[in-house]
């Protein structure tokens, strides 16, 4: 089953990738070639098994719902493209 | 016999007797960095100034006769996918090129505690995303053994640094094979624990089911030494499992008499080099006279791990760097006029091509219309090779398989066809999907001087029985004598 340019933009806008025409081509053969390549589970018969959820056996791992000071608020927006009074600067979104 | 040329124990032992200081250790390295590392490219940054800071105020307190830890002033390496408050993290990516982490991950936090020396940060494929170091953003790093061959990947920095006497050790991360297999292809000693024995808090996360954090070292005794301060239930890591602490160590037994090891037929046949295949057959025949028996297995279910691997990992991995959005950390496009703008040029412009390809996979396996036959089916296949594998089990202590199909491949020689990149981890996945623990051990070089791992595949947190085999094997062998020789480069 090949992917088709159509299918691959529907990714990408799922992914919100924008994609150039020559990576829309080159992506759609990479994908048909890869989910082939990965189609051969449904040839395990799984009438039995459950899916893992998780690796290992945990399983509702609860903490106490305290407030606690992790990283100060200085050094978390340090890393931020755009920031204003403390806050992430982003464009205006309602006109 | 150089300082750099030492293990990390070696280095413990002169440090404890005071014939050598942390400065000189570290001062040896950066030496050495600055000697091989243009040609090898191992490091992405190195830490020169706190290195040397840490070292001097280690050895001032162990001149004062404080009581300090025996770690204390061994330098390390770190994978770049780790973060070190107030250092970059780049994971290898135009994404998180100038990003600066806010806090440790866990086992730095560990590491810490014991006062070790950060030497830098290591280069990797971009996210963890790739079995060469050639997925890097930033540049490729190469082989000490042929300097035109690839180190093996993700954690390729963190072999290649090993490998080259550019760090005693160092950490790397292994999702599907990260650790064992650049292990392998330098010719160094790589462990993957069972996936929940180390804290996954602050490795910048690729894919939560699988991703584990190990030791990358010159021999076992230092793996055991460093997976010490690893090991532990971890608060800020729900599926970190709350096991006991144990000493590594103890486990550095001479001894394999009456050990029992599956031999799966299914890794000594078709798609494995004869070379590899034979160096294979040699460690099991040193196993036997060393006194296990070694039995030929099957497990069949084996040849679906790397498909189940590339569903669930990309699925994983869409999820996982949806986070990276151009607004809080990383990358922001310069071309925008509104915020859903931000979102796309960013990501577009900030991934490259193997992120975005498993971006793109990982989302369509997840979609409508396509989850139950991807995703949960692959998760159900899951469920098959982990019963498998309790079945193995119930029969044998280890399992005993090649690393990698090959030895190092050439620069160039993989990377225009994805597909065939992933099948240098057949061997390796299997293990992330059972969660289990795997040791890649240096045993042999082929005719091309490349060296070739054997890898012991152990039961869920029984980290013991692997390291006591591998021990022991090391003690019989003699692969130590063989070093790099940093050949070719020329092109």
């Amino acid at each position: 089953m090949a992917i088709s340019k159509e299918e691959v933009e529907h990714i990408a806008k799922l992914a919100c990738l924008n994609l150039s025409e020559a990576e829309k081509e080159r992506y759609a053969g990479d994908m048909t070639e890869i989910l082939e390549f990965a189609n051969m589970i449904n040839s395990v018969n799984t009438d039995e098994v459950n899916e893992t959820i998780g690796a290992n056996e945990n399983y509702n791992v609860f903490r106490k719902d305290e407030i606690v000071q992790t990283v100060d608020k200085e050094s978390l927006l340090q890393n931020a493209p755009s920031q204003e009074d403390g806050m992430f600067q982003i464009p205006k979104v309602i006109n | 016999m150089e300082l750099y040329e030492l293990t990390a124990h070696e280095l413990m032992d002169k440090l404890a007797k005071a014939e050598v200081t942390s400065e000189e250790i570290t001062k040896s390295y950066f030496d050495r960095i600055r000697e091989k590392d243009g040609e090898v490219k191992a490091y992405v940054s190195i830490m020169e100034e706190e290195a040397l800071s840490k070292a001097r105020s280690v050895d001032e307190a162990r001149k004062a006769g404080k009581s300090v830890s025996k770690y204390a002033g061994i330098p390390i390496g770190i994978k770049d996918n780790m973060c070190i408050t107030g250092t970059k993290t780049t994971c290898s990516s135009k994404m998180l090129e100038n990003f600066v982490a806010p806090y440790n991950a866990t086992v730095i936090e560990n590491l810490n505690k014991e006062d070790m020396v950060y030497l830098g940060k290591t280069n990797l494929d971009e996210f963890a995303m790739g079995s060469s170091t050639e997925n890097s953003a930033f540049f490729n790093t190469r082989n000490p053994w042929d300097l035109d061959r690839v180190p093996g990947g993700s954690s390729g920095g963190s072999a290649a640094a090993v490998a080259a006497d550019l760090a005693p050790w160092t950490l790397g991360s292994d999702t599907g094979g990260s650790i064992r297999q650049p292990s392998s292809l330098c010719g160094v000693v790589g462990f993957k624990p069972t996936y929940g024995l180390v804290s996954r808090y602050g490795l910048v996360a690729f894919a939560s089911s699988l991703d584990q954090i190990g030791p990358i070292t010159k021999d076992v005794t230092d793996s055991a030494l460093l997976l010490n301060l690893l090991a532990g239930h971890d608060e800020k890591d729900s599926t970190s499992m709350n096991v006991e602490k144990k000493d590594y160590t103890k486990a550095l037994i001479n001894d394999v008499k009456g050990m029992k090891i599956g031999l799966p037929k299914e890794y000594i046949g078709e798609g494995i080099n004869e070379e590899v295949k034979q160096a294979i057959l040699a460690v099991a025949k040193k196993y036997e006279e060393l006194g296990a028996t070694v039995e030929e297995c099957s497990f069949d279910v084996g040849k679906y791990a790397t498909s189940v691997y590339y569903v669930i990992a990309d699925a994983e991995a869409s999820s996982n760097l949806g986070r990276f959005d151009g607004i809080r950390y990383g990358f922001r496009s310069e071309k925008y006029d509104n915020l859903k703008d931000i979102y796309k040029n960013s990501r577009s412009e900030g991934f490259g091509p193997e992120v975005k390809r498993r971006i793109m996979i990982g989302t369509y396996v997840l979609s409508s219309g396509y989850y139950d036959a991807y995703y949960k089916k692959a998760q159900k296949v899951r469920t098959v090779i982990k019963n498998s594998y309790n079945e193995l089990f119930e029969k044998y202590d280890l399992l005993l398989t090649p690393v990698s199909p090959t030895t190092a491949f050439k620069i160039g020689e993989k990377s225009d066809n994805p597909l065939e990149m992933y099948l240098a981890d057949i061997c390796t996945v299997p293990v992330n999907i059972g969660g289990l623990p795997g040791m890649s051990i240096p045993c042999a070089l082929d005719s091309n001087g490349l060296p070739i791992g054997f890898q012991l595949i152990g039961k869920a947190f029984n980290e013991e029985t692997i390291i006591r085999a591998a021990y022991t094997y090391e003690q019989n062998s003699n692969f130590k004598e063989n070093k790099p020789t940093f050949k070719g480069g020329n092109n």
